[in-house]
């Protein structure tokens, strides 16, 4: 093994985390330092997240000890099929609207351009040290990064951003300690940390009512930072007033992250029979996540302004993410993993493309979206294939882990929520082609006193720098429903935890 | 009684928790709720410093070691402290103080805005 190849893990949170600190020691005179920096540390991570990816796949997982110190002692950076799928997510999206963020950033808050790379790039570094740690208290602190990095970017929004932004803080921090909470029970009882050792432990005291009372912990914890129904009150606010880039950014990427999260904690850490058979958490679970699936797309509906619509659609999708994680089934769980991947790229495209009509036309309520397309061609194409994704219509993305979650319930005769998958695929139809029948069909509607008509705001096609990451993002969602097949065969499937029905 | 003297700790922990949860969540001041989530989070920190502490044991250092003299040197793990717990929670501490100044931050901006940090107040002005 050569230094270059054990140094691929660290790099990944090391290149984000330090370039944080230099943007704001070099940007300190001219601002217009910042923009480049962070753009090249983001580029820098998609390589070698793709390169790290390419050693996963040819030669298996890859293990990194901190220092030199090996697990149980030291920190231990894991990074398996599953850890290298979120990297490359979340590396790509980064990326992606950071090249977005620059034109719509200057445009909604000029002055705070510094601060806001250096902590875009602390929170992608938070985010990806939560999927290559191996270790459950590291986990936390960059939960925390991520977390309190995220509060600040959404904080830098509108007039009711800090109001929203401070019920997130309160609401994550609970979940969060609860977290916490577990790792300690857990550390109580094992003395250990690291998440192959616990596995390796655990086995053995499952029926412990300690280890019982972690996972209870563990699950409400990261249920909160994934904002799943009923514990969703925090993301409709905090998505609606973030600033456009923001929304691109965190949308796609935080709740996903808390998805892994429990995806590690409940498949690696513990065994899925503990929550198949010794705790009923599997029934609570899957009947919330349908619950969340069919409110999230029924508040959906009523929404007028679109940024808060597509929060209440992201409430939905965590909803079909933690539905197909309770089947424990393989289906269930290729359908979880690849919906994080294709929910991401196609809500991104999404709030995006928001971003951009309220950069260009300064409308963010759907009824004031007649001919939008007249005015901007691509960028209204680019929402309509992202919104035909998350109908789940051949051959976008969406269908794929859609019809996967389908068959998971098949597959364990869970017919009601082949049901609910169903219904909330109509549910959804209803409220994508309200925007794109305002945007492609119909006129402007009638103007009260003093308003201006589309033509005479001379409304013009988003500038190059925001189109084309809106571009790449809808042609990255049809890119990854014909490659579905690909990813579910080199990418997921050697992933597959045991023990799963 | 006796189960209770010796989970002490325990007790105490969830008490001080379920005061700092009903802070966080019931009351309508923000400067409440910030204080409300510091006791939530000092109570978990309270609790897991108590753990790794016991009677009649040491700082973990070792006694008796003097350079390069390790012949006949018997250490006994029961002498000393988990030392582990307490490192843990020093950066949960810096996390918690992280976190209470953003919120600090926040209130500062929310008062700007509105003129008032009661949650019911700021809620009226928003319709």
């Amino acid at each position: 093994m050569n230094i270059h190849q054990l140094q691929l893990p660290v790099l990944l949170v090391l290149i984000p985390m330090f370039t944080a600190f230099v943007i704001p020691i070099v940007a300190i005179k001219k601002k217009e330092f910042a923009f480049p920096i962070a753009l090249a540390a983001l580029a820098a991570m998609v390589f070698v997240a793709f390169e790290t990816t390419r050693r996963v796949v040819l030669t298996g997982p890859i293990d990194y000890f901190m220092g030199g110190w090996e697990p149980p002692w030291g920190i231990a950076l894991h990074i398996d099929h599953l850890s290298a799928i979120m990297v490359c997510l979340l590396a790509v999206i980064g990326f992606v609207v950071g090249i977005y963020s620059k034109r719509s950033i200057q445009s909604e808050c000029p002055d705070k351009v510094v601060p806001f790379y250096s902590i875009y790039l602390l929170l992608l570094a938070g985010l990806t040290g939560i999927v290559v740690t191996g270790d459950m208290f590291n986990l936390y602190v960059f939960l925390e990064i991520s977390s309190l990095a995220g509060y600040a970017l959404i904080a830098i929004g509108d007039e009711r951003a800090p109001f929203s932004t401070f019920r997130y803080l309160i609401i994550g921090t609970a979940g969060a300690c609860f977290y916490l909470l577990g790792v300690v029970y857990l550390y109580s009882v094992t003395g250990t940390l690291n998440m192959a050792d616990l596995a390796r432990i655990l086995p053995d005291i499952y029926e412990s009512k300690v280890v019982l009372t972690a996972f209870a912990f563990f699950v409400v914890g990261v249920a909160i930072k994934m904002a799943l129904f009923p514990l969703h009150g925090w993301l409709p606010d905090a998505y609606t007033h973030a600033p456009s880039a923001v929304s691109a950014l965190i949308a796609p990427t935080m709740t996903k992250v808390s998805a892994y999260v429990m995806i590690r904690v409940v498949f690696t850490v513990f065994e899925p029979v503990l929550f198949l058979e010794t705790l009923p958490v599997r029934v609570i679970l899957s009947w919330v996540a349908a619950a969340a699936i069919i409110y999230g797309s029924v508040v959906a509906i009523s929404q007028s302004d679109i940024k808060r619509m597509l929060a209440f659609s992201s409430v939905s999708q965590v909803g079909y993410i933690v539905l197909g994680l309770t089947m424990a089934s393989e289906a269930g769980y290729i359908g979880s993993i690849l919906h994080i991947i294709n929910h991401g790229v196609m809500k991104g495209c999404l709030f995006a493309v928001a971003g951009a009509f309220i950069y260009r036309a300064g409308v963010r309520n759907i009824e004031d979206f007649g001919f939008l397309n007249r005015k901007m061609p691509l960028t209204s194409l680019a929402f309509a294939i992202a919104a035909l994704s998350m109908i789940g219509i051949p051959p976008t993305a969406g269908f794929f882990s859609k019809w996967y979650l389908i068959l998971g319930a098949v597959d364990s005769e869970q017919w009601v929520f082949v049901g609910v998958i169903m219904a909330s695929s109509l549910l959804n139809a209803a409220y994508f082609f309200k925007v794109i029948e305002h945007m492609y069909l119909k006129p402007q509607r009638e103007l009260r006193a003093g308003e201006k008509t589309h033509d005479e705001l001379k409304i013009k096609e988003a500038p190059l720098s925001m189109l084309i990451p809106i571009l790449a993002l809808a042609a990255g969602v049809l890119v990854l429903g014909f490659a579905s097949y690909w990813i579910v065969n080199t990418l997921i499937i050697p992933g597959l935890p045991s023990g799963l029905v | 009684m006796e189960f209770l003297l010796g989970h002490i700790n325990v007790f105490v922990y969830v008490i001080l928790m379920m005061v700092g949860f009903y802070a966080m969540l019931a009351k309508k001041n923000l400067v409440k709720k910030v204080i409300g989530m510091n006791v939530f989070q000092w109570s978990l920190i309270l609790f897991v410093v108590s753990l790794g502490s016991k009677r009649g044991a040491n700082i973990p250092i070792v006694q008796g070691f003097h350079h390069g003299h390790t012949e006949g040197l018997v250490i006994e793990a029961a002498k000393y402290i988990n030392p582990l717990p307490h490192v843990l929670m020093l950066t949960a501490i810096v996390v918690g103080v992280a976190t209470t100044s953003v919120a600090l931050a926040l209130m500062l901006r929310i008062y700007k805005t509105y003129g008032t940090l009661e949650e019911d107040e700021i809620l009226k002005k928003l319709k």
